[in-house]
């Protein structure tokens, strides 16, 4: 019996997730072992033209890591999506924008701006931007388009299954190929991690008050965390409560917040917005300028409720009526 | 458009609430266009659906055309939703299979463009259709009642719904804060407007409480601890100690008598400090129960609180064998269960330092309207001889009306029996002094029976009424009248000049206030409070004595300022309250409560949330949990839980979404 074939892809990306892959260790022999891998640009050397020629339905199962932010990125995925019986979309940019989607929350042209012309460290006198097409000794190459709107795998073609995680643990991902790769696949449209919050598996979760009651915020580097307590009950915004399980509690367990990478669970639609609505439902002040003191603790509400999942938020992006 | 949901079929009824409804919208356009939904069965338009024929035609088509759900557009679901929920029941379906949509106030009634007002009902018709396909059997809750009564607070008001409950076989716990059981009333002379002897009514009534076998009472003791919910609460009582057990003090004051402070030198507050007590005492002749206590901070026998066993404690001696004082009783906390609440914890005085113009505090011959009512009482401090602190008799005394009442700088509302009680006080005052008495007053509020003609017959009597708000009292003469007086300084708003006139005594008219601890009973007991600080009711036209918290009933002057008269026939009203749920001996509760699903991860934040503390973490599954009885319904942990595992019954998300969706949707129409 021939070997299933799998493919694996990047697009906007950081490459963590490509280090899972890799992570898996000596289990990627076996997976290598069992598989056929006939894409995957950060390890070996395929061209587009090799999964052109493929036959649709051809690939068993696309694991595509990174948001669609590019031209190139959104044909990358409707040919992989063509050729591929199961895609998963793989890591928190390709499950729900990810980072790269907190750029939703400004204009095209201010993150081109920004980048080639006003941030500090740039020197581009010719206030040269990246052309779409360019031309030397009679040569014409061409180059991706940026979208206006970052946005998840399936805000672009249909998906399968989701791998949340920045990057999805090895764990996670061996347990999540073993259930493809099984007699029962599990139900189309599965997010293959738990379903229950992070607290449940955390051990900071052993005699968390009963009576959160927010007096202040503060972020991890201006206080002493004990390593012990819970975050929430210390201060510091945690999102465990509104995040999937799954990843071994590895923040918490290193004295570090959890900060929302795997996403809410199915039963939520705005993971930035129910966890507000907790935080902010056990506030101690009751008034508001109270209230404003105590949000102050919090300076990047964007960034800190919705690092991962702008563009599958109810946010989703800024909405910038005079283009751009 | 939504695919159709297999084996949903709706009926869908518009009513025309005569006019109400179908003036400002075209109830068969709502019901031709209804029609067109999916999943909808039948739809009709019907001029009183919440008549029999028109329930009938609910209860008929449920039959005849295999109804699964029923939709009905017409009033708010406060008035009506019973009704129908009861048609839809008694045509074979469970009555959460019902939606109601509310096209009178939410729309006829507020809209003024027929063509607009028409497309707003199809909307909102388009929303309860969507939703109510969603909606599942759901079953009401039986609890329990426990038969027992709380009646906290030992005024008129709970003297009165203690009697009540008891006499008709009720046990009743009467816990009350103060020494002795009376409340306010207790200390007044006589009262308005018949001027019947305080005492001779209520006298009789504190000692029935004593002798009531019903009642359970305990002066000197507050609740510190209310857990559970309607029909079965727990309650914690504080006892505090008087170092006088109750039980054997037979109530002789031999103790008192025998002190070893010969004279009473203390502060008395029963007399509002005008009198003084011993260290051992009972608060008035009449006290119930007729029990002394020992105020340690005073007594000899303790310092500042803290027994030292110094004194000669004459008074033990002179106890002698009925052995009734104990210097180291110990405050003793007590747990009951009772059934209902009866809240009724009255009012306190406006603090009258919070108006310095009239000169309370400065002027030793400035009263309060309570140190008045004890200086005319045949059994206050001067036996009902009006002397003043300066040992002089008045020849002329100013009442000022509507002090912290009536005012935006202090509390805006009408205290409803200043106006009254300064009358009374008018008449007694003049009566046992033979004074000028001037009421100043800005309206005179009478209305009840009889008040009007209190008033006529205080004008015959010779009491001056003269119409402005005092701008202040003082004692800076002007003419040698005024020399060693005090001046009223008033605009006469009838005669239309400022007038001053010197006068020996002030009466300050205090207005009745929520207690500056009703904060913290509020809570106690799950109530609300309205903006002034005096607890809710749950309707004030329908549901006066009730509050939101079922088996919390509130009567007296805790709920608003009112006379004894309307006190009493509350207090009779929240005993009766009580008394018809215990007699139907279980509740029925509303099933749209909260449930937490085993998804939850246990991150406790739902659990300071609640405001009816309904969630509880369970140790042995390391999840929260909602005790259905308790729970209201509110949704507010069901909004905040982070990992939405909190489910509740006719919220689910696919109703409330379902909802937006339909009043959204642009569809043709
Ligand atoms: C100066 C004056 C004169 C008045 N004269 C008249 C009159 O002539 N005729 C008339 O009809 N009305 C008169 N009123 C009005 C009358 O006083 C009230 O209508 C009546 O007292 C209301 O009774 P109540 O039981 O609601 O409150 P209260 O009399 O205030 O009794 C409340 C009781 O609850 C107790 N209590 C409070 N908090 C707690 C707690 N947390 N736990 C336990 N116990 C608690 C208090 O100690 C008190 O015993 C007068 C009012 C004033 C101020
Ligand atoms: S908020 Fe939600 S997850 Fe947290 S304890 Fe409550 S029900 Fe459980
Ligand atoms: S719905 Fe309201 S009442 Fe019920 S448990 Fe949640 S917070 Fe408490």
């Amino acid at each position: 019996m021939p070997k299933p074939k799998v493919a694996f892809y990047w697009c906007a990306s950081c490459g963590g997730c490509e280090e899972t892959v890799v992570d898996l260790a000596e289990d990627i022999l076996g997976v290598v072992e069992k598989l056929d891998i006939v894409l995957w640009p950060v390890a070996m050397d395929f061209k587009y033209a090799d999964v052109e020629a493929m036959e649709d339905g051809a690939i068993f199962a696309t694991l595509l890591n990174g948001a669609i932010r590019s031209t190139e990125q959104e044909q990358m995925a409707r040919l992989l999506r063509r050729k591929s019986r199961v895609l998963v979309a793989y890591g928190s940019c390709a499950c729900m924008g990810g980072i790269p989607s907190l750029a939703n929350g400004f204009a095209r042209e201010e993150i081109l701006k920004f980048n080639y012309e006003d941030a500090p460290s740039v020197v581009n006198g010719p206030r040269t931007r990246p052309q779409l097409s360019f031309e030397e000794e009679g040569r014409k190459t061409h180059l991706p388009e940026q979208s206006r709107v970052v946005r998840s795998l399936d805000q672009v073609v249909d998906v399968d299954y989701f791998i949340p995680g920045c990057p999805p643990t090895p764990l996670i991902t061996k347990k999540a190929l073993a259930a493809l790769l099984g007699d029962a696949p599990p139900p189309k449209g599965s997010v293959l991690a738990p379903d229950t919050a992070l607290c449940e598996e955390c051990p900071r979760k052993v005699g968390k008050p009963a009576d959160l009651s927010f007096a202040q915020f503060r972020r991890p580097h201006q206080a002493l965390l004990d390593p012990e307590k819970c975050l929430l009950a210390q201060g510091v915004v945690c999102l465990g409560p509104a995040t999937r399980g799954g990843c071994g509690a590895q923040c918490p367990a290193g004295n570090m917040p959890c900060t929302g990478c795997f996403g809410p669970t199915s039963r939520v639609r705005d993971q930035g917005a129910k966890i507000l609505s907790s935080l902010c439902a056990n506030l101690e002040a009751k008034e508001a300028p109270d209230i404003d003191r105590v949000l102050e603790g919090i300076p990047d509400p964007v960034g800190t409720f919705y690092r991962y999942g702008m563009a599958k938020s109810i946010l989703r992006r800024r909405v910038d009526l005079n283009g751009g | 458009m939504p695919e159709p949901r297999n084996g949903v079929r709706i009926g869908f009824y518009v009513c025309h609430c005569g006019h109400n409804i179908a003036s400002m919208v075209d109830c068969p356009a709502v019901a031709a266009y209804a029609a067109t939904l999916p999943n909808v069965a039948v739809s009709r338009d019907y001029k009183y659906l919440c008549s029999d024929p028109g329930q009938e035609l609910i209860k008929r088509d449920i039959a005849e055309l295999g109804l699964s759900h029923v939709v009905v557009a017409s009033c708010s679901p406060l008035l009506h939703e019973h009704t129908f929920r009861s048609a839809t029941e008694a045509g074979g379906l469970n009555p959460y299979c019902f939606h109601m949509v509310n096209i009178r106030e939410h729309d006829s009634w507020v809209h003024t463009d027929r063509r607009l007002a028409t497309e707003k009902a199809k909307a909102l018709a388009r929303a309860g259709i969507r939703r109510v396909a969603h909606h599942q059997p759901l079953e009401m809750k039986r609890v329990p009642i426990h038969p027992d009564v709380l009646v906290v607070g030992g005024g008129i008001a709970g003297i009165h719904a203690a009697l009540t409950l008891a006499s008709a076989g009720k046990k009743v716990y009467l816990v009350e804060r103060e020494p002795s059981i009376g409340g306010h009333m207790a200390k007044f002379d006589k009262t308005f407007p018949t001027l019947d002897c305080a005492a001779c009514i209520l006298t009789p009534k504190m000692s029935a409480v004593r002798s009531h076998p019903n009642i359970t009472l305990w002066s000197y003791s507050e609740v510190v601890k209310t857990d559970g919910y309607v029909g079965n609460y727990t309650v914690t009582v504080r006892r505090k100690p008087r170092y006088v057990i109750e039980e054997l003090c037979v109530g002789c004051q031999e103790c008192i008598d025998s002190c070893v402070y010969k004279k009473p030198m203390f502060p008395d507050e029963f007399n509002e400090g005008l009198g003084k007590r011993k260290p051992i005492h009972i608060p008035f002749p009449q006290a119930t129960p007729q029990v002394v206590l020992i105020d340690p901070e005073v007594c000899l026998n303790f310092k500042r609180g803290v027994l030292t066993d110094k004194c000669k404690k004459t008074c033990v001696e002179a106890c002698a064998e009925r052995k009734a004082i104990d210097f180291n009783q110990k405050e003793e906390l007590k747990e009951i269960k009772v059934g209902t609440i009866i809240v009724a914890t009255g009012f306190q005085p406006f603090d009258v330092k919070r108006v310095p113009q009239y000169g309370y505090g400065t002027y030793p011959n400035v009263y309060t309207a309570l140190e008045a009512e004890r200086l005319v009482n045949a059994s206050g401090p001067t036996s009902g001889e009006v002397v003043l602190r300066d040992g002089r008799h008045p020849n002329a005394i100013a009442i000022i009306h509507c002090v912290g009442s009536r005012d935006r700088k202090t509390n805006r509302w009408c205290s409803r029996v200043c106006c009254m009680y300064s009358m009374k006080l008018a008449h007694l005052l003049k009566e046992h002094s033979g004074a000028e008495v001037y009421n100043f007053y800005i309206d005179i509020r009478a209305p009840g029976k009889g008040y009007e003609e209190f008033y006529d017959k205080l004008n015959e009597e010779g009491v001056h009424f003269i119409r402005g708000r005092v701008g202040e009292v003082t004692d800076w003469a002007m003419t040698p009248e005024e020399e060693g007086k005090l001046v009223i300084r008033v605009e006469d708003t009838l005669a239309g000049f400022v007038r001053r006139i010197p006068v020996d005594m002030v009466v300050l008219s205090t207005g009745l206030e929520p207690h500056s601890d009703a904060q913290s009973v509020r809570r106690m007991f799950n109530m609300s409070c309205g903006t002034e600080g005096f607890f809710l009711e749950r309707h004030p036209k329908l549901a006066p004595v009730n509050t939101y918290t079922d088996g919390v009933f509130i009567a007296g002057c805790c709920q608003g300022p009112r006379d004894i008269p309307d006190t009493v026939a509350q207090a009779g009203a929240a005993a009766a309250e009580a008394m018809a749920l215990i007699d139907r001996g279980h509740i029925d509760q509303e099933p749209n409560t909260a449930r937490i699903l085993a998804d939850c991860s246990g991150c406790k934040s739902c659990i300071p949330l609640c405001p009816y503390t309904a969630i509880a973490f369970d140790s042995a599954t390391q999840k929260a949990v909602i005790n259905e009885a308790l729970c209201k319904g509110c949704g507010t942990c069901v909004g905040s839980c982070p990992s939405g595992s909190i489910i509740q019954n006719l919220f689910d998300d696919e109703e409330v979404f379902g909802e937006i969706q339909g009043v959204l949707a642009d569809e043709p129409n």
